[in-house]
């Protein structure tokens, strides 16, 4: 069944359109002398099924991009095209997650991951007949794929943080999303569970290829999770380098102590420094 | 729970003590009843009179429940209404402070004048009170949702209903329950005020009239009736309230650290 469902994804891929594009976007907040421009003249292809990650300071427009793409805002001047349209025009299923799980605290992991598919058509029509019987199934699969196994009874409140962002991450792609926004959502994490998140991060995106755009400040995470990293500046934010990660998949926390993978991570962390503007007490 | 327990028996010792202390100092100062009867002699003429009492019990509380039925519908729908939108919220606030801050007393006569002496105005004003803490807490409820879990929903292509009736309604349910205790005291409230101005039913009316008859011992007793009452109500509303939300408070109780 979840190929009917990708034809939009499927006629993307037959030509070499990518699947999200920004033309010239600039978006500013705000009004008159208060106005802070949080993206500017900012251009960006991402190709179906790929896999990039925003990295910069604060403020460089990254959490901008990831609202842009999926359509909460609109840009204040520029095109946001996804799947050949300009955003909104043609139906395209998104996932978010965030840095704060969100779940509800008055349903059970299980209504909680269900919900996407209460809401997003063509899974809606059928949430009342398949609630108890496929969709369930759906929800069981899923959150054991990510270590949640037996768990789906539970409340939120009885649950670890690193649990609930698993959890999070389910229903940011149990309705099979094209395309899939993670804002910072390993940020509030400790270290060692960040980085089974992020092998479980990998599982997910392997296995349904959505196109996946991951704002974070964590420079090993990007290089560990994206094909692609590009690198933006703050005030005016905009992109200021795009490279690829070259490593082969699946990558494994070991190899993020090789040297090519530290150079990697290590050339990041000069570009952002350079990027950055000077310093108040400098000024 | 020993400590519960032990609190909870310290409270019921306090109210038992606060009657036998009034009934010891009536006796010791011998204070005549014509001023303050005794507890003794309260329960004594609310036994002794209880079918006289009775029928005007009953209609209060009809009374009551139905401006508080009503109060209930207007003020969700005036809560969701505001609450739903920051500007809608902003906007209806002050209007709905100064309504707030009208005494509800003021406003009997108007109902009276357009309804006649009766049911009609108790049951109004019983509603007027009530649907202020209604509406308030269902509105704030509403408007403290995490701008985040709006945005994975807007994300989704939900509607404004949809996001109401997943994410805000449900979220303002305990918002909800914890106004009805207080709007419950207060719908009782409006119902005795109308009916001691304006009314030939209810503990109210019979309370006016006990007082007009220098009949102290029943006008007591229509007071302790009014108590008691008062609390049934607040307990319910409090059982209700608990069993429904649960999910606000179990958090500390049982959370995995």
């Amino acid at each position: 069944m979840s190929l009917a469902y990708d034809t939009a994804q499927a006629a993307v891929i037959g030509t070499n359109e990518p699947f999200v594009e920004l033309q010239g976007v600039t978006h500013t907040y705000g009004r008159d002398e208060r106005q802070v421009m949080a993206l500017t003249e900012t251009d960006l292809a991402i190709n179906s099924g790929d896999f990039i990650a925003l990295v910069g300071p604060s403020g460089c427009g990254k959490s901008t991009i990831l609202k842009l793409v999926s359509g909460l805002i609109s840009a204040s001047s520029g095109y946001v095209l996804v799947a050949g349209r300009e955003v909104g025009a043609v139906p395209v299923r998104v996932g978010m997650a965030f840095q704060n799980p969100t779940m509800l605290p008055w349903l059970t992991l299980r209504d909680n991951v269900m919900l996407p598919l209460k809401i997003v058509q063509p899974f809606r029509a059928e949430y009342r007949s398949k609630r108890k019987t496929e969709f369930r199934d759906r929800v069981e699969a899923l959150l054991s794929q990510v270590g949640l196994g037996g768990f789906s009874d539970k409340f939120p409140w009885q649950l670890s943080g690193g649990m609930l962002q698993r959890a999070s991450l389910c229903r940011a792609l149990i309705h099979e999303p094209q395309l899939l926004m993670l804002d910072e959502p390993f940020g509030a994490l400790d270290q060692f569970t960040r980085e089974e998140l992020w092998a479980v991060m990998q599982d997910l995106w392997m296995s349904r290829k959505p196109t996946v755009v991951l704002v974070t400040h964590d420079l090993k995470e990007a290089a560990y999770l994206a094909n692609r990293i590009c690198v933006m500046q703050a005030r005016p934010g905009r992109i200021i380098e795009d490279s690829t990660v070259p490593f082969p998949r699946p990558r494994t926390v070991e190899m993020t102590y090789s040297p090519d993978f530290v150079s990697l991570t290590h050339n990041l962390r000069e570009q952002i420094v350079h990027a950055s503007p000077p310093k108040k007490q400098a000024a | 729970m020993n400590a519960k327990v032990r609190r909870r028996a310290a409270s019921i010792g306090l109210i038992i003590g606060f009657f036998l202390l009034w009934e010891f100092l009536c006796l010791a100062f011998g204070v005549r009843d014509l001023v303050l009867p005794r507890p003794s002699q309260i329960i004594i003429t609310l036994f002794q009179r209880l079918p006289a009492i009775w029928p005007h019990a009953v209609q209060t509380i009809y009374t009551t429940l139905m401006g508080f039925g009503l109060g209930i519908v207007l003020g969700v729908m005036i809560g969701t209404l505001i609450g739903s939108s920051r500007l809608a919220y902003d906007v209806a606030y002050p209007l709905l402070v100064g309504f707030a801050s009208t005494p509800k007393v003021a406003v009997v006569p108007i109902f009276v004048l357009w309804f006649g002496a009766g049911t009609v105005p108790a049951v109004l004003t019983a509603m007027l009170l009530c649907i202020f803490p209604i509406v308030v807490n269902v509105a704030t409820g509403l408007a403290t949702t995490e701008p985040e879990l709006e945005d994975v929903m807007r994300a989704l292509k939900a509607s404004r209903l949809d996001i109401l009736i997943n994410v805000g309604l449900p979220r303002a349910m305990p918002y909800f329950f914890a106004s009805l205790k207080v709007a419950i005291t207060q719908a009782f409230v409006g119902t005795v005020i109308a009916e001691t101005v304006a009314s030939n039913r209810g503990i109210g009316n019979l309370m006016m009239i006990a007082s007009s008859n220098f009949d102290v011992p029943l006008v007591f007793a229509g007071l302790l009736i009014l108590a008691a009452l008062g609390v049934s109500l607040y307990l319910i509303f409090s059982f209700i309230e608990a069993k429904t939300t649960g999910w606000t408070r179990r958090q500390d109780e049982f959370a995995v650290h």
